[in-house]
């Protein structure tokens, strides 16, 4: 990593020397693409570009997981003038410690605050916006047609005909549920969803935030509802030594039935196979009927950085990327949901559609994840028990006794 | 005049101390970087642990705060037991690299690539070691789950399961550990003398007895080495738990260098503090071994072994 960052380091140098001749005035953005997004952020580069002759965006890539551990050390060593990161409190350490730049202004002169309106709430810290965001997905249940027409169950609507299909799934041979924690981060999306559904939206961020106990009747109640999955096995047998994409794997061979997971998983499940025929996606079923329906969309933004060389300029970037025509064409690259409510959703694509649907009917508010509602500490720890729960439910009140025990410390 | 004198004086000075100098001049670069990259983050680690610190805003002296937390911490002591187990059974390198080693001392056409074959495992990096590893126990397509399926009627994903996953864990690291050991006592075989093992066949010791009076002794050497490097080797076992399993299921497999990663760098780890002091506990762990290998290196050497 050390070496591509200390490449590109001096391949900015070179091209910003160049540069200066020309009299550009050069703007270095650090980001964490994947291939097809790459090309769709490339394409907003160049029509950034032609739109401000003046401006050159220098966009160096690195691979995500080395992104993640990085950008602590080039925030503070070697700061670009722009960089990704995520929404919530996963941009908190960076926007307490100083490293992001305001971006109220941004906001305010380009009338974000309307069009990015359902982003602003987990952009805002302090009642300042430090960030814009860009593309966001739905969390949901996606499902194999097959799995089910092998069982012969029908599509639950409720929560209790999700459980009486388990028992048919089993039967079948079928695991109803798939996951594979290994990396952790997919068990907080089903702890999420039995959280919001049982307990609502404001519940769900007050335990993020630390402002209700893990021992708290309510929490034990959306275990409980979760355990009527674990309890009886329906859920993939040693999930923990499984990556998320050997779960999407066994959804794809029939040998499991339903998913919880975010939309980017489509693209897996397509390329093992699947088809809109044969992949279907439902909304997570209703648990509590009081509670107003809560949805998990993550949603991944660009920062100006406060060591910013050049911050006008990439207020600027930062701004063009806000608007409909941008978000439009990225989020088409991307196979994900644009934040601007001017822009377009690809049509062609169901779930796309499904999931815009989805959002944009939400009463309840949408959670960012539960690794970006709640501080890293809290979500390591968190995330660590509910993949204990999963493996021996039985430990339930130790669990939450430890997260209890790490709330008290964490949250000072 | 006076100039001339004082340049002969000072050349003298450097002829007759020349000598005593290289030796040091020669060690500086070598204490240079000793001293930056060993010595002076040791008593850095023993500062920052004192510290409630996310390496990005300020720091806040908390004293033996970390400490105190880290005495409660459940997962300290899972690490810490996790630390134990890997000492002692990755001690079998040690005996079954013995077992390997006189096994493949003989002369037989081939010798040389069945002993290359032996030492492989030591040769290819420990991060394919763990991968290899890791798909050998893994659920349903794994070759040790089908056949632990095949023999028992369910397969054991070792790597899920909370009580087993440590032991699988070493079961990989003591793939490249016994190589290791093998290749020490290949080397001491070796240097074996020929005539004690001829005199001590006159006087009709075999097997067990000559291998215990006789040819033990002489691998003195290549014991100690061995040892060394598999206490070493067991202590600082982090890239095949990250590799293998992260430290999951739920932190089971976590050993203590893992631990200190996790807390002060990883994804999630925003705490320089605590995991500073989870470093000080582990070196003051290696420092028992460390000044054991040392007291005994000087004693030998004033033994004139």
């Amino acid at each position: 990593m050390r070496s591509i960052l200390s490449v590109s380091i001096s391949a900015i140098a070179v091209v910003a020397a160049s540069a200066s001749f020309a009299q550009q005035r050069v703007v270095k953005y650090y980001g964490d693409f994947d291939p097809a997004p790459l090309e769709g952020m490339q394409k907003i580069i160049s029509a950034f570009e032609e739109a401000n002759p003046d401006i050159k965006i220098e966009f160096q890539n690195f691979d995500h997981e080395g992104y993640k551990t990085s950008i602590r050390n080039f925030l503070t060593a070697e700061p670009p003038d722009l960089a990704n990161w995520y929404a919530g409190n996963r941009m908190a350490p960076f926007v307490n410690a100083g490293q992001f730049m305001d971006v109220s202004d941004v906001w305010e002169e380009n009338g974000l605050k309307e069009s990015l309106a359902s982003a602003l709430p987990s952009m805002t810290i302090d009642d300042k916006q430090w960030g814009v965001p860009y593309t966001y997905y739905q969390w949901g249940i996606y499902y194999n047609k097959d799995a089910y027409a092998q069982a012969g169950v029908d599509v639950p609507e409720t929560w209790d005909d999700f459980i009486a299909n388990c028992a048919k799934f089993q039967e079948a041979g079928i695991d109803c549920v798939t996951t594979g924690t290994k990396a952790l981060w997919p068990g907080a999306g089903i702890f999420d969803y039995m959280n919001l559904r049982t307990n609502g939206y404001e519940f769900h961020m007050d335990l993020a935030n630390g402002n209700v106990e893990w021992t708290d009747d309510r929490v034990k109640a959306a275990f409980a509802e979760w355990a009527k999955l674990v309890e009886p096995g329906y859920i993939t047998a040693n999930h923990a030594a499984l990556d998320w994409q050997d779960a999407a794997a066994l959804l794809v061979q029939g040998k499991a039935a339903n998913y919880v997971m975010g939309n980017f998983a489509v693209a897996v499940f397509k390329e093992g196979g699947m088809t809109d025929d044969t992949l279907g996606f439902m909304p997570f079923p209703t648990i509590n009927p009081d509670v107003p329906r809560a949805e998990e969309a993550p949603t991944d933004t660009v920062h100006v950085t406060a060591g910013a060389q050049n911050p006008d300029d990439a207020k600027k970037f930062l701004a063009f990327l806000a608007t409909a025509e941008a978000q439009t064409t990225i989020n088409e690259a991307i196979g994900q949901l644009p934040i601007n409510k001017d822009a377009k959703v690809a049509e062609d694509d169901p779930f796309i559609k499904a999931g815009f649907e989805l959002l944009s009917t939400t009463e309840g508010g949408i959670a960012q994840f539960f690794d970006r509602d709640a501080p890293a500490e809290m979500a390591k720890i968190g995330m660590e028990g509910f993949q204990q729960f999963m493996v021996q439910p039985d430990q339930l009140d130790n669990i939450l006794e430890r997260l209890e025990k790490a709330r008290g410390r964490i949250y000072k | 005049m006076s100039h001339a004198s004082t340049d002969a004086r000072s050349r003298t000075w450097w002829r007759e101390n020349q000598q005593k100098l290289t030796p040091y001049i020669f060690l500086i670069p070598g204490v240079i970087f000793f001293l930056v990259y060993v010595i002076i983050p040791i008593f850095q680690s023993f500062w920052i642990s004192g510290f409630d610190w996310d390496g990005l805003g300020e720091k806040q002296w908390i004293g033996l705060e970390n400490y105190r937390e880290l005495f409660d911490d459940d997962a300290f002591y899972t690490s810490l037991k996790n630390n134990i187990i890997w000492l002692v059974l990755y001690m079998l390198a040690v005996p079954a690299g013995l077992g390997i080693a006189i096994f493949l001392n003989q002369k037989v056409r081939g010798i040389r690539a069945y002993k290359s074959l032996f030492f492989f495992p030591f040769v290819i990096s420990q991060v394919v070691v763990g991968l290899i590893f890791a798909w050998f126990y893994a659920p349903n397509f794994g070759l040790f789950y089908i056949l632990i399926e095949r023999l028992t009627g369910s397969g054991v994903a070792i790597l899920a399961d909370p009580d087993l996953v440590t032991y699988g864990i070493i079961a990989a690291g003591l793939w490249p550990q016994i190589a290791y050991c093998m290749i020490l006592y290949l080397t001491g075989l070796n240097a074996v003398d020929p005539e004690q093992i001829e005199a001590a066949r006159l006087d009709a010791a075999k097997g067990f007895k000559m291998l215990w009076y006789v040819i033990l002794p002489q691998l003195r050497p290549a014991t100690f080495m061995a040892v060394v490097v598999t206490v070493i080797g067991a202590l600082r076992s982090f890239d095949l738990v990250s590799i293998m399993t992260d430290g999951g299921p739920f932190g089971s497999s976590r050993v203590l260098s893992f631990y200190m990663y996790e807390q002060a760098l990883s994804e999630y780890g925003y705490r320089m503090g605590y995991g500073a002091s989870i470093a000080v506990i582990l070196f003051l762990i290696m420092m028992v071994f460390i000044s054991g290998f040392i007291w005994k290196m000087v004693d030998d050497e004033r033994k004139g072994l």
